[in-house]
């Protein structure tokens, strides 16, 4: 067997693997095994291409190469290993960043290295595609990344005439790719590089923070598809099957997850969802209704007489760091008798799926975390509703007010509960920015402070009643 | 166009469909460990970026490559480190649930 074939049979296996991964990944058992087995393949593919040959030549620059890796291993491994759990999608948005940068990057030196000899168009295309689609999901990963990590608004930013701006600058983007395509001008495609970032920043920019998670699986798959292209440019399979699976199930899990909101991705994609403040900011509102407010030792009191209490966990848990103390606090009330679980709702934290990951590293067993159809029946019996840190996702707003913003997103049902009891550090909306009419209701209580204090407070009161 | 270029979008349009396919059921909890375990896999690029740093004859096809090669690194390490970690959780509810029982 020749070098090439051989090489080109271990990138058979590493995009084997790949599938495997994914569809290991895409059940609760396999999944940790997916994500090895993907590593693997992926370390098998890396050594193979050091030994391969290009236009007759072995690799040139391989010091260089090792050096490149080598940076980039010291700064990913601490990053990823010690990065906090409610960092997890910030991150998330960086790794992919990076990775359609790199995307970019490989079409851009391709097209310089070809540019010698003028370049088929259909050559051309690719590249564009490359540098276009890789760009984009550059800087708007990094866009993401800065509204999650709260160093810009979370609200979605607009102007006047945004989507025609956009829509503009889309439309030169197109027009300079087909003049390329044409003349083969090479100081052109900086023109577009420039554009395509600029695009990539005014596509996050009108999307609301509580949305960011969903757009980051859009761009996730994005990268996919300028791996993809820089396939095409480079004649690699592996790239071609690889960034063509990404940007395949990307799209498809970018869906999953607007259904999980119950919203279209249009929706959130265009809407500038959450624009609006509708708060006022303090306890009391200008029409006079007032919350009511009690202490932590008011709600040990309330829980030591309830047989049934569902916890429904939202992101101010996580920032609070407080999911162990919440378990603390439920691993004692079942030991006085009180049946207790957590309703999980499908994208409480700050992606689908966050807050089982976080209630799990509290060592929160599996089986008290209920999904929320079912939770949603269990709570018509329920005596008591802890939300500690969630808003948007029990606004009863989403069900009952057409003309709110998250209006038909499915809900838990806290209302139903005997009592609601918010832990809250203020009386800020949630992420989503809208009013919480549930605060309202006479039944609700609202407990002020920082989560983790209150129920640190409630884990001595129930010890001690 | 050539015959390369007709396999490799045979290549692209099976893959489109393997990929949705074969993440066609998966539960709302695994939608950020999949997201992030994808994330990772694109980060094949790394190949691509060796084999035009590889090919570079030119300063600025050097400091690209270079370049590249950094970023795709950051993309696959960072993307597998971080999809064990979260899967890593799910693992150990179960030992747990034992010692709760027993208590």
């Amino acid at each position: 067997m020749s070098r090439g074939t051989l090489i080109d049979l271990l990138y058979l296996v590493a995009a084997t693997t790949f599938l495997l991964a994914l569809k290991g990944l895409s059940s609760p058992k396999r999944a940790r095994v997916g994500n090895l087995t993907a590593a693997v393949g992926m370390l098998i593919a890396i050594v193979a291409t050091f030994f391969q040959h290009i236009d007759g030549h072995a690799l040139y620059h391989v010091p260089l190469m090792l050096l490149g890796m080598a940076i980039g291993l010291i700064v990913a491994v601490p990053v990823a290993r010690f990065v906090k759990m409610t960092a997890m999608p910030q991150l998330v948005a960086i790794f992919n960043g990076v990775g359609g940068g790199a995307a970019a990057l490989v079409s851009i030196t391709e097209f310089v290295h070809i540019h010698s000899t003028r370049p088929a168009t259909y050559v051309a295309l690719e590249v564009m595609l490359g540098v276009l689609i890789g760009t984009m999901s550059f800087s708007g990963s990094a866009v993401s990344f800065l509204k999650l990590q709260e160093l810009m608004t979370g609200r979605p930013v607009t102007y006047p005439g945004q989507q025609l701006l956009n829509g503009v600058i889309g439309v030169v983007t197109v027009g300079l790719i087909v003049t390329i395509l044409v003349n083969g001008s090479t100081a052109l495609l900086w023109v577009v590089l420039g554009l395509a970032f600029l695009l990539g920043i005014a596509f996050v920019l009108p999307i609301g923070g509580a949305d960011v998670p969903v757009l980051i699986s859009l761009l996730n798959s994005f990268t996919g598809l300028a791996v993809a292209a820089s396939g095409f440019t480079l004649g690699s399979n592996v790239l071609i099957v690889a960034g063509t699976l990404v940007g395949a199930s990307g799209i498809l899990l970018t869906r999953m997850m607007s259904a999980a909101m119950g919203r279209s991705l249009p929706n959130i994609l265009f809407s500038a969802f959450g624009s609006v403040v509708t708060a006022s900011g303090d306890a009391n509102r200008a029409d006079g209704r007032s919350v009511r407010s009690g202490s932590p030792e008011d709600v040990a009191v309330l829980m030591g007489f309830s047989s049934r209490v569902v916890i429904i966990p939202g992101y101010g848990l996580a920032v609070a760091q407080a999911q162990h103390v919440l378990r603390e606090l439920a691993d004692l009330l079942e030991g006085k008798g009180v049946e207790v679980f957590y309703a999980i709702h499908p994208v409480a934290g700050r992606m689908p799926g966050h807050m089982n990951v976080l209630l799990a590293e509290a060592n929160v067993p599996y089986e008290q975390l209920k999904e929320m159809d079912e939770a949603n029946s269990e709570l018509q019996t329920a005596d008591l509703a802890l939300v500690v840190g969630a808003n948007d996702t029990v606004n009863p707003a989403a069900v009952d007010d057409k003309a709110s913003p998250i209006y038909g997103m499915p809900i838990i049902h806290a209302d139903l509960a005997e009592n609601v009891i918010f832990l809250k550090r203020s009386m800020r909306p949630g992420f989503a920015g809208i009013e919480n009419e549930l605060l309202y209701n006479p039944k609700t209580m609202l407990v002020f402070g920082d989560a983790k204090d209150t129920l640190t407070k409630m884990v001595a009161a129930v010890k001690a009643g | 166009m050539g015959n390369a270029l007709l396999q490799y979008a045979t290549v692209l349009v099976l893959s489109i469909f393997a990929g949705i396919e074969i993440i066609a059921r998966v539960p709302s909890i695994l939608h950020t460990p999949l997201m992030s375990g994808s994330n990772a896999i694109h980060g094949v690029i790394l190949v691509g970026s060796m084999l035009i740093l590889g090919s570079a004859t030119t300063h600025p096809e050097e400091i690209l490559g270079f370049l590249a090669v950094i970023l795709a690194t950051l993309n696959v390490v960072g993307g597998f480190v971080v999809t064990d970690r979260m899967l890593e959780m799910f693992k150990a509810k179960k030992p747990v649930k034992k010692d709760e029982v027993a208590k």
